[in-house]
Formats: C-alpha cells, structure tokens, sequence
C-alpha cells in the first residue's frame, strides 16, 4: 500500500515537476538577483521541504484536475448542437458507478493530501526546534514600523537593517512587535510569522550555505510598508565572528534615545540618516551595548496596567520618543524617502 | 379549523381568514430565524467574555471578585423571570379570555419589571464606573461592558417595543396584527430571559466562584 | 459661545482639508489629481444623474415605480444596477494597482496612501457592494418566479435590507468626496485600525458602510430563507425545487449564521474606537487576535456565501443550454449542503501563521481541503450534465466553459493553501491575492454575468446583443487570465500582496503583463456597458414576449417577460423536479386556468428610503462626529417604524378579472406563435416560445 502510494507520488512529482517547472524556469532566468527571494529557490532544509510539500500536493490535485481541464473541451465538442449524430440522452441524470467515481475519487485524493498535511505540519512547526549538533544561536526580532530590529542577547548586540547568522547552524528566533501586527518571512530559508505587540512567537531557521536572503514584513502596515525589507546574510563561522566584533566596535549604545528614535514611524532609510555613524554600512545600523532585557521590555509595554496614549504608542504618528530632546540630531520626519 | 389552531397554539386568530393563517406562519417563522441570529451575536459576546478573563485581560484593573454584586444580579434575575412569568399571562388571557384588560394588566406589570430591571443594571453600572471600573479600564471590562448593556439596550428596545404594543392594543384592540406582534414580542422577551440566565450563570455566578 | 466652539459641534471634524481638491491645489502631485480626479466624476456623476432625471421628468416614475416599490423583482434590478455601478468604480481601482504595480519598479505614480486607499476600498466594494448585492439581485429576481411565488415572505424588509445596502455604498462613494478611506484593507484588521495608529475618518467609514450593509444582509438571509421554506408553491418539495433555489436556501442559512460575526467585528471595533473600549488595543489587556478571529468567521462562510448561488447559476445554465436534465441532483444538493456546513469549520486557514499549535493548524487545515470534494463532485456533475447533451454554445456557456477550466485551477491553489506548510510561504504574497480572484472572478462573477446574461430577457422581455456578448465574455475570460496568473508567479517570487513599489527587477515583466490584462478587464467592463447600449437600443428585434427564450425547465420560464407585477396569474400546481420541463414535455404547458382569484400585492411604502436617507446621515455624523445628527437620523429612523407599525393598510388588491384579462392576451399570443427551434435561438424569430426538441426514436 504504501509502496503503491510512493510510486504514485513519484509519478505525480514528476507531473508537477513539469507544470511547476515552466514557473520555475521563469524564476530562475529572471529572478538572477544577487539575493534569493523565494522558497522555489531554497536554501535551507525548512523551505526546501515547503518546496517539496507543494510539488506532491500540486502533482497529486491535478489528478482531479486534469480530466475537467482535457474533456470539458472535448466534450463540449463532441455534444456541441449542431453534431446531431452523437448520442443526445435528455433524461439521463443518474448513474451509481458514476457517482461513486466522482465521490470517490477526490474523497481518496483529499485523505492522502490530508495525511501528507499532518506529516509535514508537525515537521515544519516553526515552534520545533532544529535538529542540529549544534547548539541554536538564539536572535529577538522586533518588528517596528517599518523596519526590523534584531537583538543578539548572548553576544550584547543589536541591528537593523541586516541579520547575520552563521551557515550550517540553526538559528532560533523569538519575535515580537512594537506597534502594530507584522509578518516575518524570510522565503529562501522559512516560512513566515506573525509577530503583535506584547506576544511572542517562534521561528526556527538554518541556511545550507553562505547566501543573502531577502527578508520581509509580508503585513500591510502602513506607509513605509514596502520598505521594511532586509538582507539575511548566512556566513560562515569566522565571518560570522568577525562581523560580531565589528558590530561592537562599530555599533552605537541602543538606549531609550535611540530605541526612540527606531520605534518612530519611518523606514529604516530615515533611521539610518539621524544614526548611523560614518563606520556602518549604508544599508545597517549597529548597536552596541545594548540593554540585557529590552526584548522582555518592549512585550512587558502592552502588560504594564496603564493606558498608552499615542504619543507613547511606537510606530503611531503621533509617538514622540522619550527624551527626544536628547538625540544629537533632528527627530525623524514622516515623509518618504524618495 | 383544527390545522390551523394547530399552526399557531398560542394565539386565536380569526378562522375566518386562511391566508392570515399563512401570512402569520411566515411572520413567526422569521422572527425565530431573526432570534437565531441575534443568538449568535450573543454566543460572540460571551466567547469574547470567556476570552478575555485572567490578570492578562484584566490588565492590574478590578476583577470580578471586585466587582460583581450578586445580591443586586440575583434580584435582576428575579426581576426578569417573573416579568416572564407576566407576560406568558398576558399570552395566555389573549389565547383564552375575551376583553382586553386581562391582557392589558400583566402587560403593564411586564413593562414595570423590566423597566425596575434596567433600574437596578443601571444602578450597578454607576457603581463601577464610580470605582474606575468602565470599559475603558481593561480589556476584561470591555468584554463585560459590550455583553452585559448589550442585554440592557435589547431589553430597552422590549420596553420601548411593549409600549407602543400598550398603544396599538388602546388603538386596534386585540386586532390579529396586534395578537401576531404580542406573540413576537412574546418569543423576544423570552429569549432575553435565555440570554440572562446564560450572563447570571456565566458571567456572575462563574465570575464568582470561579 | 465663538466660531470656534460652535463649528465643531456643527460639522464636527470635518476641515476644509476634509476635500480631495484642497489637497490637490496645495499639494500637487499625480496621486492627489487622480482623488481630486475620483471626487470629481462622483459629484459630475451625481449631477449628471440627478439632472436626466429632471429634465425627463423622471422623478414621480423613479419614486412610484422603483424607490418606494416593494415588489420583489425591481428591487432585484435595483440591487443590480447598485453592484453594476459599483463595479466600475472597483475595476477601475483594480485597473489603477495593477498599472502601478506595472510601473511600480521603485516607485511609480500613486503615493504609498494613496495605493493603501484603493486596496482597502477596492477589497471592501468588490465583496459587499458588487458581489453581494449583485447576488443578492438576481436572488431577489429569480428565486421566488422559480418556486411559484408572488413576492418574498417579507416585502418591507426586502426593501429595507436593499436601503441598508445603499447606505453602505452611498457612504462609501462619499468618502471619495468628504476625506479619506480606510487604508486597513478589507479585513481592517486592530490595532492598525485602531484610534492610536489610525485616528482619522477612514477606519469610521470602513465600520459604517461595512456595518450598515451587513445588517441589511442579515435581514436578506431571514427573508430568503423563510421564502423558501414557507412560499413554495403547491407541489414543490424540497427535493422538486430548482437547484438555484437550493443554493440560495443554503446561501440564506449562511447569512444568517455568518453575518452576525461581522456585525460583532465592527461593532466592537467601533466601540474601540468611539468610546475608548480595549477589545483589540494594543494596552490595558486588547487582544486583537480575537477580532481576526471573528472576522473569518464571517469572512470565509462569506465566499461559499458569494459562490453557492454561483454553482446554482451555473446548474441552471448548463442544464438548460445542453438541453437536457441536471446530472446528480442529489449529489448537488448534497454537496451544497455539505459546502455550507464546512464554511463553517475552516476560518483558522486566514492565519494559520499566527504562531498557533501546529495541530490547530492541522485540523483546520485538513477540514479546509475537505470542502475540495464536494466542490469536485458539483465540476463533474456539470460535466456529466453536458455529456450527451445537445449543447448550444451561447454566451452565457461561455462563461460556464470558463468557469469549469478556471475554477479548477482556482481549486488547485486552494488545495495548496489549505496546507499549512505552504500557507507559511505564500501567505500575504500575491499567490494569495491571485487565489482569491481565480475563484472569485471565474466563480462568482462569471456566474452572476452568466445569470445576467441568462435572465435578462425574462426581467426586460428583450435578449441581450450576442455578439457583443462572446466579446464581453472573451474579454473577461482571456483579461482575467492575463491579469491574475502572472500574479501566482509574482507571489511564488515572493511579492508580498498590497506592495505600491518593489525593488526587485525580476518582477517587473510579469507586472507589465498583469498590467496589460487589467487593460483587457477595463476593455470587458466597457464591452459589458456597450452591450447593455447596443441591446437596449436593438430591443425591437429580440423582443421575447412569451417568455421562454431559452426553452426553460423551470417556473420562471413559465410567465410571460416582463413578468406581470403578481408573477403568476394562478399559483402553478408542481408535480416533478423541472416543473416547467415536465409540462412542456407532457404538453400541458399554457393551460388557461379554470378559475382567477383577486390577487393582494403589497403596496407601496417609502419605509425604505427613510432608512436609506437616515442611515446615511447617520453615518455620516457618526464618521464625522457629528452628534446631533446621528441623534437625529437614528431618532428619526425608529420614530417612523413606530409610526408605520400603526398603519393597517398596506396591501393593494388586483381584482380577479384585470387578471384574467391579462392572462388571456398572453395566452392568445403564445397560441398564435410559432415554436422555434434551438437553431434560431438567437434570431429575431425567437419571440419566447420553444419547440421542445427530443432525440429521433430510431435512437
């Protein structure tokens, strides 16, 4: 039965091979950015599996499909009025052998995608931890409007703008939000996850290779939505260190001033003209030291008793950062940047 | 006329008149289907409830313990059956009594209890709010807040709805329009006391002890 | 007491900023001329309509005949015109994204809330002021000719849920005129639409119009469904009526039962909103994952809601143009039944990436996918409908071809998204969004326009153009194809939905496409407008008087078109499945009655436009917080029911022989006409009455 089963996949797979192959194809010869953007290209076992899962599923639904697609012309041919010699049988409405076929099949269809789905749910459940002989790098993520701020709580470090991680290894992450609902994807590697403000939830990642991946709030939140894209960059080991300490030695101290600053609504462009310093790259920000429990800070915000009126709500117009005085420069303006 | 009388127990309508018989059957139906779906708004609103209870929800603010009086909600629960009670009289004399007095009388009594019900719900509200405790304090209060005066403003709209029935029946008398609208309005009064028992139960009692 | 007190209580928050062309004149920019544009065409297109109607004289007919009537079958029309009108402004929306999408490669023309506005308002007319009331339309008209009824149950109501539904679109093109829309999206999900995030007028106008017009189809669902069950005529069991007829009951159950969720929603969030409640903030213990929640659980019953009479159309369509008998009835009615019940278990898959246990995730997933087989067994048993038929490739079975070979495919990635494991990959990308309008576009509005195109001739007694029919439905086929399959692509690229601009060049050929094949949707919706022109105008040689153009098989085929404003001169006796089949074939089609009875229609009452008026005055103070006039219209509105409930004439009575007089000239036509055959169809020869053509007995 279940060699039956494998051998019918196997040629469902190789149909879909073909069908999504021409969508492919047109990824691969036009999708050649220097940054991998989709889970059909994948780079790590999570959207590889999610690659797979969604070739067995199209290959075994076009079995239900593909008839209506090849006789519904032929039929409506072969009946059209004017061919007055085919068979015209106006009272024919039932037939048993019939009706057990149209019940049964997609009925047999659905409890084989239906067993395929529980397998593949409880494998890729972004809440269960990798598989890995390698302890997992834990990273916060909070999701700000409109840019993502990462924290790396057992090296004291904080980003924006870019999440390094080394390649091989699994990476843990734990996210939240600081304004409005977001979603977290980064689609060359996993799946995406929402992330509220005074909750947490968990995605697990691991990249086969050294690679940029292109990360994303995938949730319409506003203006600057469109912007909130980052580079995920897997390194190996030693880069992976190196960049660490260039994120301390170049970072800037993430404090109440310049969370402030982030957590105002504006891209991560904007953010970058008011802090960053001439050491950063042009499309990061690096922070460090940075306080051991901001993460714990920002989902204790939402469950503090109080009210949060919108000027100390981040992300809403009219948030004015604490001790916005304080900052060496202008607080960040709403417009566009372009 | 048996099939008829079979149609509608609860009322004598004219026999004379078949079509009404048909007209009264749709009318009925609906507002049954019409009370299913106001039923569902209520399921909403207490799952919101049930949702939306712990020191989360409750964000530091008072909780039930805090807040609920179930002598004054024991009282409301009183209130409410007996008006029941009164008005399944007032069904009862328009089935089998002539005259529009008997119908009339516990009418009005209905009408004062429910209107002494509102009373005492709003007394209880401007308790908490004097305490602090308005919608606007947590979301556990905000829950309260939109099922409990929900009841209220439907039980309102009964009020309002059996005083102008008390105007139709000095108009029309017991016309067959007036009898099939009692008998509506009968089912929604009856219902709001399902719904009651439901918030007693759910929202007090539970509250309470739980 | 100074200006400055005064005008706020008067006009509220409404600013002289509150008008697109303030913005436009200081402000210059190609986005701000295009709402400045927008505002423009609503007060010309106002203007213009207003002043036709006085330079005609039109206004006693529109409000005697039309306004204030409360006959079922021009209310249906009147919904009708409400979603057609409406549609233009939302293909135009969905025509203007899909250019600045096309364009969108860093940057574009439109700014980022601007483009927020369109998606928001484009979702929120295309579900509840195009498909619905579109739907709700042909319902009105169809349903009860198909079960030998004279009117709906409850007449008024019929005409209040109609008014509901205008408030909501009336409140709607305003917001084109008086500030700005929501930019939430359709769903409007908290907190982003909440006071701290959103404090102007959008959100208010989203929960107003949205809220109001739900309420009216609440009261849509009770009335069709008590329609149903109590004013069928004699004869017609459950098991006898019209497959349409089934679908609507279904679609009835569903809006009684998935309505009120939405209600909540809104109401709720409105209570945020107004009156500092914490239901979906973000402090003080909000949980917004309850309002999203709620919403699917409106949200999802609401697309079977939308299809399901989709499906009936299409059974409709297809038994009649193969000329012969639906295949599987009872698997029909048995999936639709099932379909109804299972929109009820799955609307956890909207967010099965909101960090849930993956078993939630399972069982929701797989109930999702569970509704793929009765959605299957109904394809087939159209297939097997036209499998030794004798089929007539008309327009409206263009579309049905359309429909099967499309919708398939739309089943396909509702399958794959019903998977969890994909969901977390194509989620929020334009795979989703093209999902969506595969079934939606070739399920539910290639329905409605079959069905339009398929009892048009029964409500004006005259057929619609055929020519520029294949071209309208050519247009929309090969337009939808062009417009949405680039955008599976785009989405598995990895374009998340509701994007002004990308960055990503790879994208753009297939934005370019999608923008091309909005072009072709555009040119549909225009083909659609001049065939409606071309036909009205060659009325005179497709007149079908009689009745039954389509040789029929059903109770609506049997009156004369235009039906009399009774329907039936005598309530039909029903004795099989196809009534009206069933007679023609048994040759008992056309009897004159024995006996005519007096007839009582209700009469009219302008209960609906005091609704219509005051909900949008209501509306409008409560978006602009203006409370006096909310007070006031709310006041107003309850004041007059208790007025009218006071009132004891409201039926008029036609007598028996005004009845019998018009039956009788009818009935003389139809003897005096010659049957036609399928082959003359669509030929001025065709004048409503069919030759029932039967297979040669050598077979």
């Amino acid at each position: 039965m279940s060699e039956l089963r494998v051998t019918a996949l196997n040629s469902c797979c190789a149909l879909s091979k073909r069908l999504v192959g021409s969508v492919l194809m047109l990824t691969l010869l036009t999708g050649c950015t220097d940054i991998a953007d989709s889970f059909l290209d994948p780079h790590g076992p999570i959207a590889a599996a999610q690659k797979l899962h969604f070739m067995r599923v199209t290959g075994l639904t076009m079995i239900a499909v593909a008839p209506v697609l090849i006789f519904v012309p032929l039929i409506l041919w072969r009946f059209r009025y004017r061919n007055q010699r085919a068979r015209y049988l106006p009272d024919w409405e039932y037939s048993a052998p019939l009706e057990i076929v149209m019940w049964g099949v997609p009925a047999a269809i659905i409890v084989a995608l239906s067993t395929m789905l529980w397998h593949s749910t409880k494998a890729l459940d972004p809440y269960r931890p990798l598989v890995s002989d390698q302890p997992p790098l834990n990273v916060q993520v909070v999701g700000l409007d409109w840019k993502w701020l990462f924290l790396y709580p057992e090296q004291g470090i904080a980003t924006v703008g870019e999440l390094a991680f080394p390649a091989g290894r699994p990476v843990a992450l734990t996210l939240t939000s600081d304004t409005v609902m977001q979603s977290f994807l980064i689609s060359a590697l996993a799946g995406q996850i929402y992330v509220m403000p005074g909750m947490t939830t968990k995605l697990q990642l691991l990249a086969d290779a050294p690679g940029r991946f292109e990360g994303e709030n995938t949730q319409f939140n506003g203006t600057g939505f469109v912007h909130q894209k980052f580079p995920a960059i897997a390194m190996t080991d030693t880069d992976f260190d190196a960049w660490v300490n260039s994120v301390k030695s170049d970072g800037i101290v993430l404090d109440d001033s310049s969370y402030g600053v982030l957590a105002a609504p504006s891209t991560e462009a904007e953010a970058h003209q008011i802090l960053a310093t001439s050491s950063m790259p042009d499309n990061a920000l690096y922070f460090s030291p940075t306080q051991p429990d901001l993460f714990s800070a920002i989902t204790h915000r939402y469950h503090q008793g109080r009210p949060i009126p919108p000027n100390a709500q981040p992300g809403s117009a009219a948030f004015a950062p604490p001790r916005a005085e304080d900052t060496p420069k202008p607080a960040a303006e709403t417009e566009t940047p372009q | 006329m048996t099939q008829f009388e079979r149609k509608h127990p609860g009322l004598n309508l004219g026999s004379h008149h078949g079509a009404a018989h048909d007209q009264a059957e749709a009318l009925v139906f609906g507002f049954w289907v019409f009370l299913m779906s106001d039923l569902i708004i209520f399921g909403l609103m207490f799952a919101t409830y049930i949702t939306m209870q712990g020191p989360m929800a409750e964000a530091g603010g008072p909780g039930p313990a805090q807040l609920y009086d179930l002598r004054s909600a024991w009282i409301q629960t009183l209130l409410l059956l007996t008006s029941s009670l009164t008005f399944g009289l007032a069904s009862l004399a328009m089935r089998h009594k002539h005259g529009v007095a008997p119908v009339v009388v516990p009418l009005v009594v209905t009408l004062g209890l429910g209107l002494t019900f509102l009373g005492f719900e709003l007394h209880d509200f401007q308790g908490m709010l004097a305490q602090g405790a308005g919608p606007g304090r947590s979301g556990f209060l905000s829950a309260f807040f939109g099922l409990v005066p929900l009841h209220g403003l439907h039980v309102t709209a009964g009020c309002i709805w059996l005083m102008v029935m008390l105007a139709q029946i000095a108009v029309f008398g017991l016309s067959d329009m007036v009898k099939l609208r009692l008998l509506r309005l009968g089912l929604f009064w009856h219902f709001l006391d399902i719904i009651w028992i439901g918030i007693f139960s759910i929202v007090y009692l539970a509250g309470l002890t739980g | 007491m100074t200006p400055d007190t005064i005008l706020p209580m008067i006009f509220g928050r409404i600013g002289l900023d509150s008008l697109p062309f303030v913005p436009a004149i200081l402000n210059p920019s190609t986005s701000e001329f295009i709402a400045a544009g927008a505002a423009g065409v609503v007060f010309l297109g106002a203007f213009i309509v207003l002043g036709v109607v006085t330079w005609f004289g039109w206004w006693g007919p529109l409000w005697r005949d039309w306004l204030t009537s409360t006959d079922h079958k021009r209310i249906g029309i009147m919904y009708i015109v409400l979603a057609l009108v409406m549609m233009a402004r939302g293909v135009i929306e969905g025509a203007l994204m899909r250019v600045q999408q096309g364009v969108g490669l860093d940057g574009g023309f439109l700014s980022d809330g601007h483009f927020s506005e369109l998606f928001s308002t484009h979702g929120t007319i295309m579900i509840f002021f195009v498909a619905m009331p579109f739907i709700s339309g042909v319902i009105n008209y169809v349903m009860p000719l198909q079960i030998g009824a004279r009117d709906v149950s409850f007449p008024v109501l019929n005409q209040i849920s109609l008014a509901l539904t205008a408030v909501g679109a009336a409140l709607i093109m305003i917001s084109l005129i008086l500030g700005k829309f929501s930019t939430g999206g359709w769903p409007a999900y908290p907190p982003y639409t909440g006071l701290a995030f959103n404090p102007g007028p959008g959100p208010d106008y989203w929960i107003w119009s949205v809220g109001i017009a739900g309420l009216g189809s609440t009261l849509s669902g009770i009335n069709f469904a008590v329609t149903i069950y109590k004013e069928r005529a004699p004869g017609m069991t459950l098991f006898r009526m019209p497959l349409f007829t089934w679908t609507v009951l279904c679609t009835a159950i569903i809006m009684v039962f998935a309505m009120p969720p939405l209600t909540v929603a809104t109401a709720t969030l409105a209570l945020d909103r107004y009156l500092d409640f914490h239901f979906y903030t973000n402090d003080l213990g909000g949980n917004m994952m309850n309002y999203v929640n709620l919403f699917w659980l409106f949200g999802h019953p609401e697309v079977y809601l939308l299809i399901l009479p989709a499906y009936g159309i299409f059974s409709e369509v297809i038994a009649t143009y193969s000329g012969k008998r639906l295949y599987g009835y009872m698997s029909l009615v048995v999936a639709t039944m099932s379909i109804s019940v299972l929109s009820f278990t799955v609307w956890l898959h909207h967010f099965f990436t909101m960090g849930q246990s993956a078993n939630v995730n399972i069982a929701f997933g797989i109930a999702s996918m569970f509704i793929a087989v009765p959605t299957g067994v109904k394809v087939y048993d159209w297939m097997a409908t036209m499998y030794r038929g004798r089929i007539r490739f008309s327009v409206p079975m263009v579309y049905a071809t359309g429909f099967l070979m499309l919708f398939v495919i739309g089943g396909l990635t509702g399958v794959m998204l019903a998977n969890p494991t994909i969901s977390f990959q194509v989620h929020n990308t334009l795979f989703l969004v093209a999902h969506f309008h595969n079934v939606i576009i070739p399920g539910v509005l290639f329905g409605l326009l079959a069905g339009y195109h398929y009892w048009f001739p029964k409500a004006f007694g005259f057929r619609l153009n055929t020519r520029w029919g294949y071209i309208t439905a050519v247009l929309w086929i090969v337009g939808f194809c062009v417009t949405f399959f680039p955008l599976y692509v785009l989405g598995l690229m990895g374009m998340p939905r509701r994007s002004v601009s990308f960055t990503d060049p790879s994208f753009e050929p297939l934005t370019l496409i999608a923008m091309g094949g909005a072009m072709l949707v555009l040119m549909a919706l225009s083909s659609l407008m001049i065939q409606l022109w071309i036909s009205v105008r060659d009325r005179a040689t497709a007149q079908v008087p009689l009745g039954d153009p389509w040789n029929g098989r059903t109770l609506e085929w049997s009156i004369p078109s235009p039906p009399p404003e009774y329907n039936f001169a005598v309530i039909p006796q029903v004795w099989s499945r196809d009534a009206f089949a069933a007679d023609k074939e048994a040759g008992i089609a056309y009897q004159e009655p024995e006996t005519y009875d007096a007839i009582a229609v209700p009469s009219n009452t302008s209960i609906g436009m005091v609704v219509c008026i005051g909900g949008v005055l209501l509306g409008l103070g409560m978006v602009w917080y203006m409370w006096w006039l909310a007070a006031v219209s709310f006041l107003g509105i309850v004041g007059a029911f208790i007025v009218r409930s006071f009132q004891t004439d409201t039926h008029r009575i036609i007598p028996a022989a005004q009845v019998a007089r018009d039956h009788r000239v009818w009935l003389a036509q139809i003897a005096a006409s010659p049957e036609v055959t399928r082959a003359q169809e669509c030929s001025p020869a065709n004048r409503g009455r069919a030759m029932n053509e039967r297979p040669e007995p050598s077979l």
